[in-house]
């Protein structure tokens, strides 16, 4: 599934992204495969959403995090040390 | 081996955005600063001076960014000023600023920077909102780990600058190790550019082959050598560029295991619980309503005060220097031209301290990213961001500080056209124009009881504005398309008080920047206004034409004068182009004149039509024209021409204090020209199509 299916609250790990272009500029911002990452909430509008990723948060268009595949398994128990 | 027993002389700060890099600077330069010139670059970098006992550094702050490899123009300055040598900004150190709160993040860029190869020494700002998190870092042990000197420094409080200071002055070493070293290139390409570089890694070999690839001429021979290199060896840039930043975060994992303890880590309670507010379906946009009121009303009303302190100081220094000076065109130049040009630059001062103290306290307290965040869809359906808003609503009081505003959207194609349509927004020196046009031309008739038709005229001027900027920025996405390449991703950082010293940092040098820079070319186009509105073809002997002017009342001369001027010909000689959008050559010469700023309109008017007296010009003003007939009898400011007047000055670049601006945030005339070319174009269409509509 993707970043932009979740559900305000809802947490799930990064596991690979679809947009070649686009890719390596979201992990220098943190979305590392692996990172756990949440969808806090949605902007008044609809879009962008807001997501939680390590200790910080980030604004991101529906349309970009439509790129970010995401997998909900909680027994992911990879230690996501946060700094 | 200290690389700089002497100590440093220049260094570079480097850092994420909101890293905290701005303060670091300030607090090491305070008010020692200037805004550098690189060529290809849009942004300000500034550079300053730190001073160390007798010792001076210079410091040049990077534009932020999230690596080292450049997603835009303006931070390819970064790689730029840190692997050429030769360049004048080359640094010899570097200090990566790091926010301790962020820190794997942040320890991506600084891995990279780490591996150029230069001295580098990190800097942990945010350390106070470390406790609050219950996260602890240990700086020797992550000192240790990276190889550099880690400092914690809280420029707030003035923490740790001590300590820096003494590292600037003893200077520090290079890298005592390589965080990532093992690039996958075919090893023939590594062998070759390890013997152009010997002394160099494997990484600044890497970055070197990279800007060897993106270079389309270059002087530097190595650069060309790897040039020729890559016509024959296959690199896929994007998979070694993703693996390589894959395996640093697996070394920050290892290296933050050490010296980090979160453990007792908390969730930002308070800055979540001001999100759950600020950015609410229905609190949240009210707000936002409710702060961009404010700010405009301050910029607006606030302002005025100042701007008529400066107005009446303009005109305290006018009468002295014209009571000491013998009449003459000199003490015409000096009063009616540089002393009134030098009183119209320092009257936007108090607009745009006030407008970017504003900004400042927004940006500090994090609330700016939130404003983005918010706005960003209705923005979208013109091709813009969130970022745009800002701008266009500190349009609606003065186009110049908004347009200095724009540098805050990092997208240089956004940017480029918000700074296009920012001058369609009603700027308050349209006001009086529109006050002047509606009061002639539109009856004070009361609609269903309670709407004033002219109220709702005004009105709908200020809407006319909002949709000309929309449907031009709409257009504009198909003449300057998207990159497709650009991400629109944005931190929204924690809310924290605003820093004071920045704010009047940023207020202060704002207006400095606007004065030094921008202020020359309305210098010198006033100095042209004025000689073209003062001196006509008789003063230069070109013109033998004898008017008795004795019998002339003072206000008649000047008329006369006005008439006779460059500028009035100029009026006259285009009143054949202007004849088909209503106006005639008195309106002519109004537009020339009130180039210099929309508002002369009225005051032209006044002169034209010899008002006489100084009290209430309005309302002579306004009889003078309502009156105005022409050779046939008929009134000359008819519905059709008032409308079109206004509409001419809704759309018209009828500002040059804007476009001196617009030359100075583009680094070029380019710009100014296309925008003053296009508005004109759509003021005169659109005066003609109503015009012909209503006559």
């Amino acid at each position: 599934m993707r970043l932009s299916d979740l559900k305000p609250g809802e947490e799930a790990i990064i596991s690979g992204f679809t947009d070649e272009l686009k890719y390596l500029q979201l992990m220098e911002m943190g979305c590392i495969p692996g990172e756990r990452v949440r969808l806090l909430s949605r902007a008044p509008f609809g879009d962008p959403i807001s997501i939680q990723i390590s200790s910080y948060k980030l604004s991101i268009r529906k349309s970009e995090a439509h790129n970010i595949l995401v997998e909900m398994h909680s027994e992911d128990t990879r230690s996501l040390r946060q700094a | 081996m200290k690389t700089h027993a002497a100590g440093l002389k220049k260094i570079a700060l480097v850092g994420n955005p909101n890293s905290g890099k701005t303060s670091l600077f300030n607090a090491l330069t305070h008010l020692r600063q200037k805004v550098g010139n690189y060529p290809g670059v849009t942004v300000d970098i500034k550079k300053g001076t730190a001073q160390i006992g007798t010792q001076r550094i210079e410091v040049i702050d990077l534009p932020g960014t999230y690596s080292i490899y450049p997603k835009s123009d303006d931070e390819r300055i970064v790689s730029e000023v840190l692997l050429d040598p030769s360049h004048p900004s080359h640094p010899d150190a570097v200090i990566v600023v790091i926010d301790a709160t962020n820190l794997k993040r942040n320890l991506l860029f600084c891995s990279q920077i780490i591996d150029i190869g230069l001295p580098v020494l990190a800097v942990l700002t945010m350390g106070d909102m470390l406790e609050k998190r219950g996260i602890r870092i240990d700086p020797a042990k992550l000192s240790d780990q990276l190889g550099i000197p880690v400092l914690l420094v809280n420029a707030r409080r003035q923490k740790g600058i001590d300590k820096l200071k003494h590292y600037l002055k003893e200077g520090f070493d290079k890298p005592k190790k390589e965080i990532y070293s093992d690039i996958p290139l075919p090893p023939a390409l590594l062998e070759a550019g390890r013997k152009l570089y010997p002394d160099a890694g494997n990484y600044f070999i890497w970055l070197e082959i990279l800007r060897a690839q993106q270079s389309r001429k270059s002087r530097d021979s190595r650069i060309k050598a790897l040039k020729q290199l890559l016509r024959e060896e296959e690199v896929n840039i994007p998979g070694i560029q993703g693996k390589e930043t894959l395996e640093r975060y697996k070394k920050i994992e290892e290296i933050i295991m050490d010296s980090v303890d979160d453990s007792l880590r908390k969730s930002v309670q308070i800055s979540d619980r001001l999100d759950d507010v600020f950015t609410h379906r229905v609190w949240g946009p009210l707000i936002l309503l409710a702060i961009l009121f404010l700010v405009f009303q301050a910029v607006f009303f606030l302002a005025e005060f100042p701007m008529r302190w400066v107005e009446d100081g303009t005109a305290w220094v006018s009468t002295v220097f014209s009571s000491y000076l013998p009449a003459g065109w000199f003490k015409n130049l000096l009063v009616e031209g540089v002393i009134a040009g030098l009183g119209g630059i320092v009257v936007f001062i108090p607009q745009i301290a006030i407008l970017f103290g504003f900004l400042s306290i927004l940006e500090d307290t994090g609330y700016m990213a939130r404003i983005s965040y918010i706005t960003d869809r209705i923005m979208r359906g013109v091709g813009l961001s969130g970022k745009s808003v800002i701008p266009m609503i500190s349009g609606m009081a003065c186009a110049i500080p908004a347009i200095m505003a724009t540098r805050s959207i990092e997208n240089w194609r956004n940017r480029l056209v918000t700074i296009l349509i920012t001058p369609f927004m009603t700027c308050s020196a349209r006001l009086p124009v529109y006050a002047l046009l509606i009061s002639i031309g539109v009856p004070s008739k009361t609609l269903l009881g309670f709407i004033n038709l002219q109220g709702l005229v005004l009105l709908s001027m200020y809407l006319l504005g909002i949709g000309m900027s929309m449907a031009i920025a709409y257009v504009l996405r198909f003449l300057i398309p998207a990159d497709g390449k650009s991400l629109f991703v944005m931190e929204m950082p924690l809310y924290r008080a605003p820093r004071w010293r920045n704010v009047f940092i940023t207020m202060y040098e704002r207006s400095k920047v606007f004065v030094t820079e921008a202020g020359k070319v309305i210098l010198v186009i006033s100095i042209v206004l004025w000689f073209l509105a003062s001196f006509g073809p008789a003063d230069l002997g070109m013109s033998r034409e004898e008017t008795n002017t004795e019998q002339m009342t003072q206000a008649q001369y000047k008329s006369y004068r006005l008439e006779h001027s460059f500028a009035g010909y100029l009026g006259k000689a285009i009143e054949p182009a202007i004849r088909p959008i209503g106006f005639d050559w008195r309106m002519g010469i109004a537009v020339i004149t009130s180039f210099a700023a929309r508002e002369v309109f009225a005051g032209t008017m006044a002169t034209i039509y010899s008002v006489e007296g100084e009290g209430d010009e309005f309302h002579s003003v306004r009889e003078a024209m309502l009156h105005d007939v022409d050779d046939r009898g008929r009134k000359v400011y008819s519905l059709a021409t008032v409308l079109s007047l206004l509409v001419f000055y809704a759309f018209a670049m009828q500002c040059m204090s804007t476009l001196a601006v617009v030359r100075r945030e583009t680094k070029s005339w380019k710009w100014p020209a296309i925008q003053f070319a296009y508005m004109t174009v759509i003021a005169y269409s659109a005066s003609f199509i109503v015009y012909q509509l209503f006559r």
